[in-house]
């Protein structure tokens, strides 16, 4: 599996850090109540097919990457860098 | 048919022609008091206790595929109970004595082989660890031996003693853990179940749950509707998605875990030998093949087969720890998909869903819960309420932060385990 780092292009597995699903990027406010934490924190989609995920170049140039990838062929769809998601 | 050492002798000398099928194949009926969603281990262990012990036969099994074709046919055969935390220790404890009389009890030959597993240890530190886990498991009620340096030499004379990044300090030996034959856990399951009553309905996918006013009243099939008084979801690496069907999102993330196998080989390798610091752990099959493997990939993944990287990395952490190994060749290898959990323990448990059950979430060590998770499942499924054995399994352990197992100390959080 090779992944897409928008800056430094296509890159071994080796040098990323797996977070999980992107839902992180979605963080509640303090206040949001334990179900939103339950949710944000624990519970996920856990898709067969297409998903969004955060993955750290950590072996790069640091980046936290949204990458989109097939969790049944492995196929990595699409990248961009966290901060211009969340921006 | 019950098998027996005459009945080997008798057909062996009238051609073995006298064998007939281990289980029905039977259609789907319209109705049944329990549908159990998953013809895994665990689905087929449920309805075998359901059936024993409860005396509830109007039960079918619901298959996609075929018996023994999930992950109870795709793991590395461990058997064991040498966990650390209270939730964990009593229920492998108790699923390990359904283990030691299994065999009797399914009349089957699951090959159950309690040939002793051996964890490793690098460090004064490390043997301090040991000792206190091997405390908490001889508290449970279960066995373990510390082993210094000289001793362990004495069993496995074979590993690298020199490797001046993991010296090897000694291993905690949990003498009653081993290994079994895994496909033929599911087909003594199978027929066990089968001969009671239940009907196991291979090629019937689940295409949805119904369920009116909070209540489950059974299942949409790929052969059908059926309906149901009670359903259990037992579907490992799969539950994300059938939960779904009921409305439910799971503190569940499927991962990849690879194993490996070599060419068959004169015995070698005597135990199970964990190396917890290279992440490698290998025994030896009864056909001679070294079953070994590592750690997850570490992404998420239903592609039941991993990547390279993981694959050198095994190898690497097999050759610093046993040099013996390099020649064997590789047969094969394998991926599975592992129903991760944010604490790495497993959930068995009642769901908002009145009439639905749920089962998963073993992470990478299902093999070995098989008779107890089907033990325990079907008390919680029988009687409403939790096995003694099985009481912290719970569902709402995340979100309320009450009773997290935790047995690797790592963090409760997905990607940790």
């Amino acid at each position: 599996m090779r992944i897409t780092c928008p800056h430094c292009g296509e890159r071994d597995r080796r040098e990323f850090y797996y977070r999980g699903a992107a839902v992180d990027l979605d963080r509640p406010a303090p206040d949001a109540g334990a179900e939103a934490w339950d949710n944000f924190v624990y519970l996920r989609e856990n898709p067969a097919g297409v998903t969004r995920e955060l993955w750290y170049h950590e072996g790069g140039c640091g980046a936290w990457i949204v990458v989109t990838r097939n969790t049944v062929t492995h196929e990595i769809q699409g990248s961009q860098l966290a901060s211009e998601v969340n921006a | 048919m019950r098998f027996s050492g005459f009945r080997v002798l008798k057909e062996g000398l009238t051609g073995n022609k006298g064998w007939t099928p281990h289980w029905r194949d039977p259609e789907p009926k319209s109705e049944y008091d329990i549908v159990i969603i998953g013809g895994g281990g665990h689905g087929l262990s449920t309805a075998y206790y359901l059936a024993k012990e409860h005396g509830l036969t109007n039960i079918a099994v619901l298959e996609k595929g075929y018996i023994g074709g999930g992950n109870i046919g795709r793991n590395t055969t461990i058997v064991r109970a040498n966990y650390f935390l209270q939730g964990n220790s009593e229920f492998y404890s108790h699923s390990l004595k359904l283990w030691e009389g299994l065999e009797e009890d399914l009349n089957y030959n699951v090959m159950h082989s309690q040939r002793g597993i051996i964890n490793l240890f690098h460090s004064d530190g490390q043997r301090d660890a040991a000792a206190r886990r091997g405390n908490m498991m001889i508290s449970q009620g279960d066995d373990a031996i510390l082993l210094g340096r000289d001793e362990l030499r004495e069993m496995l004379p074979y590993l690298n003693y020199d490797d001046l990044r993991f010296p090897l300090y000694g291993g905690l030996y949990h003498p009653r853990g081993g290994t079994a034959r895994h496909d033929a856990v599911a087909w003594g399951y199978a027929r066990g179940a089968d001969q009671r009553g239940v009907d196991l309905i291979q090629n019937c996918e689940v295409t949805g749950i119904d369920i009116e006013n909070g209540v489950v009243r059974g299942v949409q099939t790929s052969r059908g509707a059926i309906r149901a008084k009670k359903v259990a979801m037992v579907v490992a690496g799969r539950s994300g998605q059938v939960a779904a069907m009921a409305g439910m999102r799971l503190p569940i993330e499927s991962h990849v875990l690879q194993a490996f196998v070599t060419e068959g080989l004169k015995p070698c390798i005597d135990h199970v030998v964990t190396f917890g610091m290279g992440h490698f752990y290998i025994s030896q099959s009864d056909k001679g093949g070294l079953v070994f493997g590592g750690d997850l990939d570490f992404y998420a993944s239903y592609a039941a087969r991993g990547n390279l990287p993981t694959v050198e990395s095994v190898m690497e952490a097999g050759m610093a720890l046993m040099p013996m190994i390099g020649k064997a060749r590789v047969l094969r290898s394998w991926g599975g998909i592992m129903d991760m959990t944010p604490d790495g323990s497993p959930i068995i448990d009642k769901t908002g869903v009145e009439g639905l059950y749920l089962n998963c979430g073993w992470n990478y060590g299902g093999f070995k819960a098989v008779p107890g998770s089907g033990n325990v499942f079907a008390h919680l499924i029988a009687t409403g309420r939790y096995h003694e054995n099985a009481t912290g399994l719970r569902l709402d352990r995340f979100r309320t932060g009450r009773g997290i197992i935790d047995e690797e100390g790592k963090g409760s959080q997905h990607n940790l385990h």
